[in-house]
């Protein structure tokens, strides 16, 4: 008795440690508390440290995970990671707290009569390999669908798109990256010709300036925002955030500048202009390094179903681009965007200043953006018109959101245009696939068919008759889930969701595959910084929880692929990276061997000669670099990056007389995108119980809503009842309500609008018109 | 039992003396953040007016500028049956 009272209160101890750290981290941006988990470890205790990332952000922090008999029972930070250097956030520290949960999915559950019923694995994945095989062969190959995620496994991605693309034989594969980093990665690729950052976080320890563009790294990325904030106090480097609502990153900040929704495009274009204007372009750099071209314009917001764009660039030079400019004089963009002059001459300035590195940072304002390919190609306008660019300290750097957006989704490429490299349109690259995949070439089709919003629109008309999802829960994250919820119920779709615990989407689920998670099971992760991360098993998942990788692989055998899945279960891992690593053989891409990612805490790609390469196209750092040039952006033919002409164009949906405020979504830093697993986790959930919408005072004042007081948030689309929150974590600039999306219980993607960037088909969850009640 | 949490903000340039004070006292456990001026404390007493004289005792600390409570909590005594 006298000892479960000890281990109670030492329990209670730790759980009042937590709730602090929490406290402060939602008071002090980038706040660290290096030595917590060890502090918490009983004296004597005899624990074994596994390394491993951490299962959250997209940062990629290396962790490890002190185990004892069998059990999780510490996390810190890996002192030898150069992610993080041993720090970690309060998800970090907490994030093996979930896998005990009372709720989680230890067994296979099977839809019958209305009622789910336990059922063993190997029964559940004969029913779903049957389902998707009679589904193929009643209605086509198009017909059944994979939903993934940028936190699936690098072999989870790679078995599902050889599973999808080179043994049934269709694209019907996309993934929750869609919805985070598809404008980057259209960006990159429009511009550079190839995907991902030249840069590395060593970048933070060289530049003079950050400016985060539409981005709370406070609360988003944690650890890179403190590494940021101690070169600011170390050599006075400065912050400059450029948002539309003041966060915690905006306090934290050396320089706040707040703009009007959308109108980022026209700060974008005006600080170009200045930069021309005062003569501050590396005009041999530019005339050595880049082209000028222009794309279609009044694109369309794929609002509608089936919804099809291409774009048509043509080239253009210096001269038509200065004449574009002329729309985007600071004065002029200033009414509009509500930044003054002043501010649009400091920040173009900053950029202009030979003398200073610079940094621009992104993340889901600029990528979650109806205009989110171009808003990327602005700001590497900028990069490029300085030569600002591939060296240490100076460069754009899009940050991912998830752990493996980089690794999974974009590098074996789970997007349905995609292939593990190049894209599915490419002959060559569909012949490398069908060589390496030992599959028929003919069998790889050569288009695309849905992108995320459309894939689900697809299963709400029925094109869709059969859909598994696996580590994402899309009927959350989707936007406008007032129509995808109610599409997902419908009879006419067979839905396989395989997770760790019950989410909204496994509600509606016909079959529940128990998923393992993270540390249950063997992996690779990708990080923003093209840093891969390997990780071994460290404890045993619980019942018959089984790695995704390993449930893909059986239903293939089931369906008759079992010769394309000769992989064992004991090292399916090694067996399928080593497979996969043939993709990106060469000096471009080099993927580290497994021996070496075992070793290191990550290992930055194109790994060349037992060498990460943190630097690209630029000729001292990168030994891909061929052209005896200073730098070479390889990615296009002629090795030129390209100074992309796009105009500014209104949101898809602006406020009106019968909706006048914009609706902003995004997230909060006790949270993990959905809630799914940080909601579980005690001191998390205490701390950010619910979801609430940011007034500013002054309209809160006008509507006569107080703090804590119910409002309803109506769209065209469907309406959520939350808190007001007025002064507290936030402030939305006036005309603005802000609203975090972590919350099943208070869906505010209800009200969103599924209006997409027509280049990279990512959503636009930062603006859409509501109207507001009390209630 | 009470078992409260804290955070503690020192004085300018005072975060190590504080911390090192706290730690010296039994009921105390402490966490400095590694990059801010703040300390995470957890107290653990065996009854309220020993709580009381511990609050008491902390807040005549010099080197202590802020005392702001997080957390309480009551636990029963390990001796009782």
């Amino acid at each position: 008795m006298d000892q479960a009272i000890t281990n109670r209160r030492s329990f209670i101890k730790k759980m009042a440690m937590l709730s602090a750290m929490t406290a402060a981290a939602s008071m002090f941006p980038g706040i660290l508390f290096a030595d917590q988990q060890e502090a918490g470890i009983p004296s004597g205790a005899n624990l074994d440290w596994k390394k491993g990332p951490c299962r959250f952000c997209g940062v990629g922090c290396g962790i490890l995970v002190g185990t004892e008999n069998g059990k999780a029972v510490a996390v810190k930070g890996d002192p030898n990671c150069q992610v993080n250097k041993g720090l970690l956030c309060v998800k970090g520290y907490h994030q093996t707290m979930c896998i005990q949960s009372k709720d989680r999915l230890t067994h296979a559950l099977v839809k019958k009569n209305g009622q789910y019923v336990k059922t063993p694995l190997n029964e559940a994945l004969d029913i779903v390999a049957n389902k998707m095989k009679e589904t193929i062969e009643k209605h086509g190959k198009d017909s059944v669908a994979m939903y993934t995620s940028g936190q699936s496994t690098i072999p989870e991605g790679y078995v599902a798109s050889k599973l999808m693309k080179g043994a049934i034989g269709t694209n019907n594969l996309d993934c929750n990256a869609r919805l985070c980093m598809a404008s980057a990665v259209a960006g990159f690729l429009t511009t550079f010709g190839a995907d991902e950052p030249m840069g590395c976080y060593e970048d933070i320890d060289h530049a003079d300036y950050f400016i985060t563009w539409g981005n709370n790294m406070a609360e988003m990325h944690p650890v890179l925002f403190s590494r940021m904030l101690e070169q600011k106090t170390r050599r006075d480097a400065k912050i400059i955030d450029f948002a539309t609502r003041t966060s915690r990153s905006s306090t934290a900040s050396d320089k706040s500048i707040l703009f009007e929704p959308q109108t980022d495009l026209a700060v974008g274009n005006a600080i170009c202009y200045e930069i021309i204007n005062n003569g501050w372009v590396n005009t041999s750099f530019v005339e050595k390094h880049c082209n000028f071209s222009k794309g279609l314009t009044n694109m369309g917001y794929g609002i509608e179903d089936n919804y099809k764009f291409s774009d048509k660039p043509s080239k253009i030079d210096f001269e038509a681009y200065k004449k574009f400019l002329e729309d985007y004089t600071p004065e002029k963009v200033s009414k509009y965007s509500k930044v003054s002059v002043k501010d649009i001459k400091y920040l173009a300035a900053i950029y202009g200043d030979p003398n200073k590195k610079v940094v621009s940072y992104w993340c889901m304002g600029m990528n979650q953006h109806t205009r989110g390919t171009w808003m990327n190609n602005l700001v590497y306008n900028i990069h490029l018109l300085t030569g600002k660019i591939s060296q240490p300290g100076n460069g754009p750097f899009s940050l991912t959101g998830q752990p493996s957006a980089c690794g999974t989704a974009r590098e074996v490429g789970t997007f349905t245009h995609k292939l593990p490299k190049g894209v599915v349109m490419n002959e060559k690259h569909r012949r490398l696939a069908a060589k390496i995949w030992k599959v028929p070439y003919e069998r790889i089709p050569a288009k695309p068919t849905y992108h995320a919003t459309e894939m689900f629109r697809a299963v709400d008309r029925g094109d869709i008759k059969f859909i598994w999802t696996q580590v994402t829960n899309p009927l959350v994250s989707l936007p406008k889930t007032s129509r995808y919820r109610p599409g997902m119920e419908k009879d006419s779709c067979f839905v396989v969701v395989s997770d760790v615990f019950p989410t909204p989407t496994s509600d509606v689920a016909d079959v529940i595959l128990p998923a393992s998670w993270h540390i249950e099971k063997s992996g690779l992760y990708g990080n923003s910084e093209r840093r891969t991360q390997h990780w071994n098993k460290m404890v045993e998942g619980p019942g018959e929880t089984t790695p995704d990788a390993w449930m893909t692989i059986e239903v293939a055998k089931r369906m008759g692929f079992g010769d394309l899945f000769p992989y064992s279960e004991e090292n399916h891992v090694e067996e399928i990276y080593n497979e996969y690593r043939q993709f990106h053989e060469g000096a471009k891409h080099g993927m580290a061997p497994l021996e070496v990612l075992k070793k290191e805490s990550g290992v930055i790609w194109p790994y060349v000669d037992g060498k990460s390469t943190q630097w690209r196209f630029n000729a001292k750092y990168d030994p891909a670099c061929s052209n005896g040039e200073d730098f070479h952006f390889y990615g296009k033919p002629d090795g030129k990056a390209v100074i992309w002409q796009r105009p500014y164009e209104p949101a898809a949906e602006s406020p009106d007389s019968e909706y006048p405020f914009w609706l902003n979504t995004g997230r909060v830093i006790e949270h993990w995108h959905t809630g799914s697993m940080t909601r579980r986790i005690p001191v998390l959930h205490k701390a950010m119980p619910h979801a609430y919408v940011e007034f500013h005072p002054d309209d809160a004042k006008v509507l006569g809503i107080g703090n804590g007081e119910n409002v309803k948030v109506i769209s065209r689309r469907g309406s959520c009842i939350l808190p007001a929150s007025i002064n507290e974590r936030g402030l939305p600039t006036k005309g603005q309500v802000f609203v975090p999306f972590f919350d099943e219980n208070m869906m505010i993607n209800d009200v969103t609008l599924d209006a997409f960037c027509p280049i990279s088909k990512e959503p636009d969850y930062k603006k859409c018109a509501v109207k507001v009640e009390k209630v | 039992m009470p078992i409260k949490s804290y955070l503690a903000h020192p004085h300018i340039g005072k975060k190590n003396e504080l911390a090192e004070t706290l730690s010296k006292i039994d009921q105390c456990e402490v966490m400095p953040a590694e990059n801010k001026n703040v300390i995470v404390l957890v107290t653990e007493t065996d009854t309220d007016q020993e709580d009381e004289q511990l609050k008491e005792k902390l807040e005549t600390i010099p080197s202590l500028k802020l005392l702001a409570l997080v957390s309480g909590f009551n636990t029963p005594s390990p001796n009782k049956n």
